[in-house]
């Protein structure tokens, strides 16, 4: 065995661990350890991916010294290292781009707490990614639900307690449903280990036996992972708990948290239950018509939102709505189409959350259109990263918005039944979102005299806050004009995945 | 143009004063009415608060239930959806579970090569007479360890949410304790100087038992962790404070995670890459015995014991 195959274990311990010892080490110390773990893991991910791509097939880990169905395992493909690498990539990026507000809206001895948040994190995210075992996704889907409220409510105010609130009442709601399909999925299968369970699976769907509990099954744990990732009719808890937390917590929670379930889902469909049964079953109707939905109804609370925060987070209900509208398809390219959005809305959303701070901040802290107008001659660097984010989201050639718009139509086509409505309201979306984006875009560059200069705001000032944003202009430009590698590498990762 | 009537008769009629309006030659207003720039509307307290105090009143008027009929009959649709709706999931759920396999049968699908294997050869594998905690702490022990960091992180975000600085929190939570809970209870300190040794003793036995009998970690942390409690109602928090505090919990919390983590970790590596373990497995039944199970049943019952006494402390006055 090489040596490269214990890089998802190490890259997971790791970051369990650097959590663990953040509980008792000061603010800055507890910093420079989360810094360099998740470059670190990052490194690791990128040393896999490579390592993936020359074997070219996957692989399982034993955790332990019992085999598979005994003992824990994790398994890793071409997906999986690439999906850990881009979720360490985003984490560093957000944590660095809103690290002047942390400082500002922290108290003085919750840092450290913030930072255990942040390391836990992205260990669930890590071993949600990797695992092989249902069971043990559920236990760090609920370190991943703890994790997240406490990012939520970490800035103490009323709004966002009630948003960690609601988000932990609606995430618990989500937790039980799946954790209720994996025993019911057990009592019929009698494994929680997700290749036997795959096996169990198919024969019972040939042999028709258990025919109305594997649906419900089925229809639990994917409405379970829908209401975690906020998608259109349970999407209640998402504005307030994007809008009103700190603008790391915001950016992670939109671009890693709300992808882990999604990721975890797609993994379900094609190592669990299988993409055939999941196929036959009317459930992937649900998800596509659902999907559809939040793609108008968010564009639509966009519009009329008057706040930039809350739009930028109604507009993930829209984003969310594309990825199982992908989802929802049931075709190898409807599948790709949907990895690849995950990619580019994580890069897209946590630029837009950062650059909406900066341009708030140059407006006395207002969050009103009003107030916005002509922010990006105050602030420079925000008002080409919002623009950059907005023309991406709004699907722009160049950027990445676009070619996951191009990937969704492509795979529409191949799709009989659902060509005509997913088209149709691919081209309704990608309007509304344009009337909102644009709006914003047009305001923040409207010149105004006299009001509020941007004093303050050199280069010299918000060095870390400016490269930040480069880097995630450079990453949005990357995916949106290198995009065949990677549509070839999210094939074949999903292919190693059956 | 030629007219009916004279100058001076037409300049009383109505059509003269209209067309005069329509050429713009007189402003009706001007002169008649007095007319004075708008003031700039004054913005003190008081105007903040009256238009807060109106923006209140609309919205009372608007959800007052008695006199906004639409508001019931919504609030009745309301309500009949959400039971329709829930007595429908439940009946569906129901339903469900009267298909599964029933219980007790042999040929049900979980009845299969994992629990046995489990059965058969736990107590040779791991050297442990409890196959639970065999299971849990050896066979799958990563699922565990996932567990305790849920404990671990669950008493942070309490922090987070609960804790406040000790200046301003100390002095007014003593008194508001004093006022609403019987201190110096004669009754209660007798019978918790009884209770509370033979409590922490029996946890420590559940914990170190764990691989011999029924308990482990978790159960015998939540007695320790209740028997904690009891001692800080009977006798107070100053008793309490001079042996567990934060930097108590931060600590204990720390070390018995890091143990778990590299101990685990060493078995993980040599497990997966096919390395002998140095860890001997003891002579079965023996306290010392079974390998890692015993000091790893430690950690979790530390961690469970102290986050159970900080969720009390946290809840109970948000500081040590």
């Amino acid at each position: 065995m090489d040596f490269v195959q214990n890089f998802p274990f190490f890259s997971i311990i790791l970051s369990m661990f650097s959590g663990i010892i953040s509980s008792v080490l000061p603010k800055r110390a507890a910093k420079w350890v989360n810094t360099v773990m998740i470059i670190l893991v990052g490194i690791f991910s990128f040393i896999l991916l490579f390592y993936m791509i020359g074997r070219g097939n996957s692989y399982t880990y034993m955790m332990g010294h019992f085999p598979a169905p005994w003992g824990n395992e994790i398994r890793v493909g071409v997906l999986e290292a690439g999906m850990a690498l881009f979720f360490c990539i985003i984490m560093i990026l957000s944590l660095f781009g809103g690290r002047k507000k942390l400082d500002e809206e922290l108290e003085e001895s919750k840092h450290s707490l913030y930072y255990i948040l942040a390391d836990l994190m992205l260990s669930s995210l890590l071993a949600l990614v990797y695992t092989n075992d249902l069971f043990t996704a559920y236990v760090f889907v609920e370190i991943n639900t703890i994790a997240a409220c406490g990012l939520i409510m970490i800035r103490r105010n009323g709004r966002t307690i009630e948003a960690a609130v609601r988000y932990m009442i609606m995430s618990l709601l989500g937790s039980g449903m799946l954790l209720m399909g994996i025993c019911m999925l057990y009592d019929l299968t009698g494994h929680l280990l997700m290749s036997n369970i795959h096996e169990q699976v198919s024969a019972l769907a040939v042999s028709g036996e258990y025919h109305v509990p594997l649906l419900v099954t089925i229809a639990l744990m994917s409405v379970g992972l829908a209401i975690k990732s906020a998608l259109f009719p349970f999407h209640a808890w998402l504005p307030d708990a994007y809008g009103y937390s700190t603008v790391s917590s915001a950016a992670i929670l939109s671009s890693l948290v709300s992808k882990g379930y999604i990721f975890l889902l797609i993994k379900i469909i094609y190592r669990v239950i299988g993409i055939d049964v999941f196929d036959g079953s009317r459930i992937i109707d649900m998800l596509f018509a659902f999907g559809l939905m939040g793609m108008i109804f968010g564009s639509l609370s966009a519009i009329k939102e008057n706040d930039v925060r809350r739009m930028i987070a109604y507009s993930s209900v829209a984003q969310i709505g594309y990825i199982y509208m992908g989802i929802g398809m049931g075709t190898q390219a409807g599948m790709e189409a949907s990895v690849f959005h995950i990619l580019t809305h994580a890069a897209t959303k946590s630029l837009l959350f950062i650059a909406a701070i900066g341009l708030t901040d140059v407006s006395g802290g207002s969050r009103k259109f009003i107030d916005l107008t002509g922010a990006a001659y105050r602030n420079r660097w925000a008002g080409v990263a919002f623009a950059v984010g907005s023309l991406s989201m709004v699907g722009v050639p160049l950027f990445s918005g676009f070619i996951s718009k191009l990937l969704f139509a492509q795979a529409a086509v191949q799709n009989h039944v659902k060509m005509l409505p997913a088209l149709i309201v691919l081209g309704i979306s990608t309007v509304l979102n344009a009337i909102y984006f644009m709006k914003t875009v047009i305001r923040i560059y409207t010149p105004v005299e006299g009001t509020g200069s941007g004093e303050g705001v050199t280069f010299k000032n918000m060095k870390i806050y400016v490269v930040t944003l480069v880097c995630f202009i450079i990453l949005n430009v990357f995916l949106g004009v290198s995009s065949q590698p990677v549509v070839n590498l999210i094939g074949q990762g999903l292919a190693m995945f059956s | 143009m030629s007219r009916l009537k004279p100058q001076e008769e037409y300049e009383k009629t109505m059509a003269f004063h209209f067309f005069r309006w329509l050429s713009g030659s007189k402003d009706p207003y001007v002169g008649e009415v007095e007319m004075k720039p708008q003031k700039e509307a004054e913005i003190t307290e008081s105007t903040i608060l009256e238009r807060m105090n109106e923006s209140q009143m609309i919205r009372d008027k608007i959800y007052d239930v008695e006199n906004n009929k639409k508001l019931i009959l919504f609030h009745k649709i309301y309500v009949a959806c959400a039971i329709l709706f829930s007595i429908i999931l439940a009946g569906l759920l129901l339903y469900t579970v009267s298909c599964l396999p029933r219980i007790g049968n042999a040929g049900n699908p979980a009845n299969n090569e994992v629990p046995e294997r489990y059965i058969e050869k736990g107590l040779e594998e791991t050297g442990a007479v409890n196959i639970v905690t065999g299971m849990i702490l050896d066979y799958r022990a990563f699922d565990t360890f996932g567990e305790s960091n849920v404990l671990f992180i669950a008493t942070i975000t309490v922090l987070i949410l609960l804790h406040e600085k000790k200046k301003k929190a100390v002095k007014l939570d003593d008194e508001d304790d004093r006022i609403y809970e019987p201190k110096n209870d004669v009754i209660l300190q007798a019978s918790a100087a009884i209770l509370v040794p033979v409590i922490i003793i029996f946890g420590i036995y559940i914990i170190l038992n764990g691989h011999l009998s029924p308990g482990g970690g978790f159960s015998g942390g939540a007695v320790i962790g209740a028997g904690l409690i009891l001692y800080l109602n009977a006798f107070g928090f100053k008793k309490t404070e001079r042996m567990f505090t934060e930097k108590t919990y931060k600590v204990v919390c720390c070390v018995a995670l890091t143990f778990y983590c590299l101990a685990k970790s060493y078995s993980f590596f040599t497990g997966a890459n096919h390395l002998e373990s140095h860890i001997p497995l003891g002579k079965a039944g023996h306290i010392l015995s079974s390998g890692l199970i015993l000091p790893l049943n430690i950690c979790v019952g530390l961690v469970v014991a102290c986050t159970m006494y900080t969720f009390y402390v946290m809840f109970r006055k948000g500081d040590f």
